[in-house]
């Protein structure tokens, strides 16, 4: 599916998500999230919940899959560190896990507090039993996430798809 | 029934800190007919008294790990399944371990969702050192500050009937902190196997895995 030309990918995105049914969306407040936050809140067909931290979306969406809901976390690389132990749920329990990535620390970034975790994504994520796929053009927003929903919820697995910033654009400080 | 207090727990302290009721008991009674909740637990004692109270039955979600998860396993449980009551059980250690959820929770503020919390003041499963609860921190004041309207807390055998009905209510997020004595929980042998407790949960409740 390819976004209708003049699109933003993050409405293709939130559209995309929503016509496979997911209808929770968890998130710690991030910038690179923004239009995907702002969408759920206006929408009134979904749960958009705000997170005092990340690991509480990795559960939440363990309990919507006990419902038989699908969810999503959105969070930004920094929060994914705070979802280690709480991925034993991914790993051992099997819970399917949908996890939209905004990187920091990685490139243009220029705030190096944001190195160590954002460096460290991949190979903790996938520490953790995730499989990872990385977005570096807007073209590839909407058929990697479509490839992850369905490696998610068909096939039962934990996937994070990171937004690069070189799709996102690193943030000036 | 007698509690069996561990070795190494001050009895006296407990006692004088108000931890009295038998969690054998007073879990049962707070909860009722255990077939009218979806339940969800903290690792540890909770998930034995629940297992203990169903049998291991399918609509309960008991865990080993994962601390600190079951309250927001329960909140999406709960937005999941509107036509159903969900009760999340669990310890002080447990819920303290990611109190923060409190807040997550009361700003979502679903009506079916209630929240037990059995507080001994103790790590049942490490030895029995003090928890925060035990050294001053109060539970049901955090859950209040946190925006949760509707709290209790349950130190007392007359406490139980008022405590059960809020459980029940369904007028928003109930948050109840039933105090027990530091003394062992039921023994009960339960599913350990996570992946095997999800697909047995999703297959009573769905009819599918």
């Amino acid at each position: 599916m390819v976004a209708v030309s003049g699109e933003r990918w993050q409405d293709a995105l939130y559209d995309l998500l929503r016509r496979h049914d997911v209808t929770q969306f968890a998130y710690v407040p991030d910038a690179g999230h923004r239009i995907l936050i702002d969408r759920s809140l206006a929408d009134p067909a979904v749960h958009s919940v705000s997170l005092t931290t990340e690991e509480e979306g990795v559960a939440l969406l363990a309990g919507a899959d006990l419902g038989g809901a699908r969810g999503v976390l959105l969070m930004q690389s920094s929060g994914a560190g705070n979802c280690i132990n709480m991925l034993s749920l991914a790993k051992g329990g099997r819970f399917p896990m949908l996890m939209l990535v905004s990187m920091r620390g990685d490139f243009g970034e220029g705030n190096p507090w944001q190195f160590p975790m954002g460096q460290a994504v991949e190979p903790v994520l996938q520490a953790m039993g995730v499989i990872v796929l990385r977005v570096e053009r807007s073209d590839d927003v909407v058929p990697t996430a479509e490839a992850a929903l369905t490696m998610v919820f068909q096939s039962g697995n934990a996937v994070a798809v990171l937004l690069t910033q070189r799709l996102l654009g690193a943030k000036a400080f | 029934m007698a509690m069996r207090y561990p070795q190494g727990v001050d009895v006296a302290a407990a006692i004088a800190a108000g931890f009295v009721l038998d969690r054998c008991e007073a879990v049962p009674a707070l909860i009722g007919n255990p077939d009218d909740f979806l339940m969800v637990t903290g690792l540890a004692g909770t998930a034995r008294d629940i297992a203990a109270l169903t049998h291991d039955g399918a609509q309960i979600y008991t865990m080993a790990g994962a601390m600190g998860g079951a309250t927001m396993i329960g909140l999406g449980l709960a937005l999941a399944r509107p036509d159903k009551r969900v009760l999340v059980a669990t310890g002080d250690g447990e819920i303290l371990m990611n109190v923060g959820a409190l807040a997550t929770v009361a700003v979502m503020n679903p009506a079916n969702l209630s929240i037990l919390v059995v507080d001994n003041g103790h790590y049942g499963e490490t030895g029995w050192q003090k928890s925060h609860t035990s050294l001053g921190v109060d539970l049901e004041r955090i859950a209040i500050g946190s925006g949760i309207q509707r709290t209790r807390t349950v130190a007392a055998e007359a406490e139980l009937v008022e405590g059960a009905r809020l459980l029940r209510e369904g007028n928003g997020t109930a948050f109840v902190v039933l105090r027990v004595a530091p003394a062992e929980p039921p023994a009960f042998k339960r599913n350990f196997d996570p992946a095997a407790c999800r697909v047995r949960f999703r297959s009573a409740l769905l009819g599918n895995s």
